[in-house]
């Protein structure tokens, strides 16, 4: 298997932004090294040849099952908030956001 | 058309002309009692988080439901853009962090919308037709909204926008001027408002546009383009394309390069600026959402929602025109809202077209925007309005005493006919009381008689002046003028 | 009346009608096997007072001749089920302290029918893995040799665990790529995870979307059926919930299984897999032989791609349904300067270290200029995988094959990851498939620990698979109990 290794600090440090998990110092390389594994592993699938296959996301048989519009949900700001970590007057509160 | 016409578009700099190409994304709200994925109302104006369902809070565990009208909504808007409906398309997660978006993910459509390439009419700067191109439409769920300006260091969130369905209606880079960009949002709110699938409502943010501009050499190669984000009015929209086409020109003749990048207008200077928060280029690593599955629509639903649909704008405007024999300018006018369409078509009923278009749209339009009054709160009724227009018809009143009982109409919301019954003021069509009239003006204005027998004509004119003020304007215009003729001889 | 402990539901629901005892002695006889196993580290969260008060309205239905279908059966809950007015952390610590104002359909469709929630129960954290070892509060520990520290399997180790060590009477358990089936094997009991589809998504912690399935873990084969039947239906809530009709999976049990045809694939043989397992493979071949089944040796070659397949399609979907635990809304937060800060340290403190790495893999397969090599590239495969079954099943009407390649390791064991990842080899392809998947104790090995059997069946043919498993539980006789069990 192949010993380029696919993933390097800096796009690493990519997927840690794009998930909001910061990637630390000291586990860097051992995480490096442990996705570069699973890579290696995935690209197996190289070998299956996929020419004119379609795509599968479900295997669910039946079609996109509709719903009437009728309100019959919300009205529960209790429960939305129940859990809030910190809230305020009705809404979530969070650091500040500067656009 | 004249090259001098086309190129009123143009922006002149020091290196000679420079053309703007834009392209905008419209999101309108659609309208619908629910949600695009929950049962929680999408009513404006609520407390905060009251119109919140579990799903719209992406508590763990959660899982979005389509709504029918949302689906039937993009499908009318479709018909309505002239597109092709797309029978199979697939609702994707455009992943990021934010605030106000509680899945971390918004379902939209990407590779798959539900609606094609269509497109739209508009009217250019110079009156002309010209066709717009749409790209495609696609249905995606609404963001919350973020309060920054409650607390000195917190942001406050509100849920309640969030998973509202939202229409994105992609244009071709068609557009060449603020104006037919202002234009072309005109046009596709009116449409969406009338076939009642987007309430057009701008300051609600019920419809609201990107805006992506840039500019080249006419003829030239295309520009880097740059993205203004979320403008809620036409006025801001043209004002902010302007601004940046221009700033692109300044950059450009001074040898700069333009980035791509999004920016935000600022709606008290006037001016667009680069959004910080922007640096990092996105990644929405979209997929198909699995806890859907794809839409798959048939003919049949397609095409019942197509026999169904209200008159379109254009038809309208063509029915006007030949129905009650109007110009073109003015279909446009009345076409423009539903309700402008149904106050016409009524007080027209039976009476001149022209003659009703003209009270409407000069005035009743100049007295409600002289009082500062919506259409919908107009103390005047169609019915009255073709009252009056009647009483001009048939010479019971003249055009300008119509004007004072249109007045006090306006005023006082009272029928016509009652007005000038109340007041008197039914025209004089009495020969012998004209010429009474007419004696008493002659009588009192005997040396200008002489001034006019010698031979100063223009002196008729206030002749019939004093004799119409004599009759406090109630004498028949025309029969003024043929007994006057004949006395002044 | 004897250990109470000793009964399965169904021996239990019909005790019950009898007055032999109270739903209130059953109960409390279980909170005191909660008790004495507390050392196994299965509940994270046990609601006894709830329980005890639901007890009394049984004893009333009981006397009073309404009893529902489940009445008074004492269960666990595995911790991914949100229960109303119950911590629910699907073992992660960013949801410490999540109290739901909600109950999952599942467990509310078991609530309904009379059902008892004694606690919930452990896994893997959002049910990622297969050793129970990446639990927020510490690995379960398998009641079989429960001296020797060995893996209850994973991620429903909790639940199997509970079930194996009598701490509850059944359990609740999901199943991504095996977590149902493979702890089920590890501790000696029955577990099933019926198709996609068949059981209500709405209420459950998302791992994968495409993949999740709830499912019974039990004692026995009938008490799979019993609890499958209650668990199962149509929800409206979940677009991919399949509205198809419910068999009585019980009554319907006892079938006879002749002339039926049973594949066994050759490739379900992989490199590294006990001989005890083998054996027990052999030995529920021969069950099946003498019971009139057709034994025919199949080939299902794309076999070897489902883990790639699946350590593709789970992570990605995996990477975008956690992105909701951000500290806003709900769980814990650990703040910070901005609303990325906040961000990072919730997520960073929030998450396991193998919570992370999937959530990575993720975001990287799905990333632009990688999704066409790596996601779309699997979900094609998916689409070969899902079709080589659709091929087989032409051919045969279940497919025979051992439930793990070995039996229950000792915890802290097995450091590489893929080799942890190979746990899940043999249950990983039903997943994919969406096809039903049973996993029944056949024998002990040499250590003296369970061994499993799968049987795997047609879309919506758990009646099918329900009553295979029966004719071979009852030739297999597996009688033991775990040492670690509750008495």
């Amino acid at each position: 298997m192949s010993n380029n290794s696919k993933i390097d600090l800096d796009t690493l440090k990519k997927l840690g932004k794009l998930s909001r998990i910061p990637i630390d110092k000291a586990g860097s390389n051992k995480l490096m090294e442990d996705l570069n594994k699973i890579i290696d592993f995935i690209e197996q699938l190289n070998e299956v040849n996929t020419d004119n296959v379609s795509p599968l996301s479900s295997v669910t048989g039946h079609n996109l099952p509709i719903r009437e519009d009728v309100v019959d949900d919300g009205n529960k700001n209790n429960d939305v908030l129940e859990n809030a970590p910190e809230k305020n007057s009705g809404y979530f509160v969070v650091p500040k956001v500067i656009e | 058309m004249t090259n001098a016409n086309k190129n009123s578009n143009y922006i002149s700099g020091k290196t000679g002309d420079w053309e703007i190409i834009i392209g905008l994304e419209i999101h309108a709200q659609v309208l619908s009692s629910s949600k695009l994925f929950s049962g929680a109302s999408t009513e404006f104006g609520k407390d905060p988080n009251h119109n919140v369902s579990l799903v719209d809070a992406a508590m763990p565990g959660m899982l979005p439901v389509i709504n029918q009208t949302c689906i039937k909504q993009a499908i009318k808007s479709g018909i309505a853009l002239n597109a092709e409906i797309n029978k199979y398309s697939v609702f994707d997660r455009k992943n990021y962090f934010y605030a106000d978006l509680p899945q971390g993910y918004q379902i939209s459509q990407y590779k798959y919308p539900i609606v094609g390439e269509g497109s739209l009419k508009i009217t250019d700067a110079n009156g002309e037709d010209k066709v717009i191109g749409i790209e495609r439409i696609h249905l995606e769920q609404d963001a919350g909204k973020s309060l920054h300006d409650q607390h000195p260091s917190k942001s406050f969130i509100d849920l309640n926008r969030t998973g509202v369905a939202l229409m994105e209606i992609v244009s071709k880079p068609d557009l060449r001027s603020p104006e037919e960009a202002a234009s072309y949002v005109k046009k596709i709110r009116t449409v969406l408002r009338y076939i009642e699938t987007c309430d057009g409502n701008m300051e609600q943010g019920s419809l609201r546009a990107d805006c992506n501009v840039s500019v080249r050499k006419p003829n030239g190669d295309l520009g880097t383009r740059c993205e203004i984000k979320n403008l809620n009015s036409i006025k801001f929209i043209s004002q902010a394309i302007q601004y940046e086409a221009e700033r692109q020109v300044e950059i450009l003749e001074n040898g700069g390069v333009i980035d791509q990048e999004t920016r935000l207008f600022d709606t008290s200077t006037g001016e667009t600026r680069s959004m910080r928060s922007k640096e990092d280029a996105h990644d929405y690593r979209y997929f198909p959402d699995p806890d859907l599955l794809p839409l798959e629509l048939t003919d049949s639903q397609i095409s019942e929602i197509r026999s169904d649909m209200p008159e379109l704008p254009d038809q309208l405007v063509e029915r006007l025109i030949s129905e009650y024999g109007i110009t073109k300018y003015d279909a446009n006018v009345i076409a423009e809202e539903k309700e402008y369409v149904h106050f016409y078509e009524n007080s027209a009923k039976n009476r001149d077209g022209k003659l009703v278009v003209n009270w409407m749209t000069s005035e009743l339009f100049g007295l409600l925007k002289k009082n500062n009054i919506q259409f919908n709160q107009n103390p005047i009724s169609p019915n009255y309005l073709n009252e009056l227009v009647e009483l001009i018809e048939n010479k019971t009143i003249s055009g300008k005493i119509a004007k004072d009982v249109f007045e006090i109409m306006f005023a006082t919301s009272k029928s016509p006919k009652m007005i000038v019954k109340e007041k008197g003021l039914e025209q004089v069509t009495d020969d012998s009381a004209i010429e009474d009239f007419v004696d008493q003006v002659i009588n009192e204005n005997k040396d200008k008689v002489i001034e006019y027998l010698s031979g100063k004509d223009k002196l008729f004119g206030f002749f019939i002046g004093q004799v119409m003020k004599v009759s406090q304007g109630k004498a028949n215009p025309g029969l003024v003028n043929k007994i006057l003729k004949s006395k002044l001889k | 009346m004897s250990n109470l402990l000793q009964f399965s539901i169904s021996e239990v629901l019909s005790l019950l009608e009898k007055k032999e005892f109270s739903t209130k002695e059953l109960v409390e006889t279980y909170i005191n096997a909660i008790e004495k196993t507390k050392d196994l580290n299965m509940y994270l969260t046990t609601c006894f007072d709830q329980a005890l008060e639901q007890a009394k309205i049984s004893d009333q239905n009981y006397l009073n001749g309404n009893q529902r279908f489940l009445e008074g059966i004492p269960l666990g809950v595995k911790d991914m089920f949100c229960t109303k007015g119950i911590e629910t952390t699907a073992s992660s610590k960013i949801l410490k302290k999540f109290i739901p104002t909600y109950e999952s359909t599942v467990t509310q469709n078991l609530l309904k029918e009379g059902a008892i929630n004694l606690g919930k129960l452990s896994c893997d954290e959002f049910a990622m893995g297969s050793s129970n070892e990446t639990a927020a509060k510490g690995e379960v520990i398998n009641p079989w040799n429960f001296e020797e520290k060995r893996t209850p399997g994973g991620s429903s180790g909790g639940s199997a665990a509970a079930v194996a060590a009598k701490a509850a009477l059944a359990a609740t358990g999901t199943d991504t790529g095996g977590s149902i089936r493979q702890p089920a094997a590890f501790c000696g009991v029955v577990g099933l995870k019926p198709t996609y589809g068949r059981c209500s998504r709405w209420g459950i912690v998302a791992f994968a979307s495409s993949l999740d399935q709830a499912g019974p873990i039990t004692r026995n084969v009938s008490d799979a059926a019993l609890m499958l039947q209650v668990m199962s239906g149509y929800d409206p809530k979940d677009s991919t919930s399949s509205n198809i009709n419910v068999p009585n999976f019980y009554n319907d049990l006892g079938k006879s299984i002749k002339g039926i045809k049973i594949g066994i694939p050759e490739e379900y043989n992989s490199n590294g897999i006990s001989s005890d397992i083998l054996e027990a493979k052999d030995i529920t071949i021969n069950f099946l032989k003498e019971n009139g089944a057709e034994i025919i040796p199949v080939k299902l070659p794309l076999t070897k791609y489902s883990l790639p397949v699946y350590y593709i399609v789970a992570p990605a979907e995996a990477s975008s349904n956690l992105a909701r635990y951000d500290g806003v809304r709900y769980g814990h937060r650990i703040n910070g300067n901005s609303l990325d800060e906040m961000y990072e340290n919730t997520r960073n403190l929030g998450f396991g270290d193998e919570v992370k790495r999937r959530i990575m893999i993720g975001t990287y397969v799905l990333s632009s200029g990688y999704y066409d090599a790596y996601y779309l590239k699997a979900q094609k495969v998916r689409r070969l995988i899902k079709n080589e079954f659709n091929e087989i099943f032409k051919q045969v009407d279940y497919l025979v094959t051992p439930t793990t390649p070995t039996t229950a390791f000792k915890l802290g064991s097995t450091q590489d990851l893929l080799t942890m990842y190979l746990n899940d080899v043999f249950t990983v392809p039903a997943s994919l498939a969406g096809i039903p998947g049973i996993s029944i104790p056949i024998k002990l090995d040499n250590n003296k620990l369970p061994v499993g059997i799968q049987i795997l069946g047609k879309d919506f043919d758990e009646q099918g698979l329900l009553n295979v498993a029966n004719v071979i539980e009852s030739c297999a006789s597996f009688k033991d109990t775990p040492n670690g069990a509750a008495s």
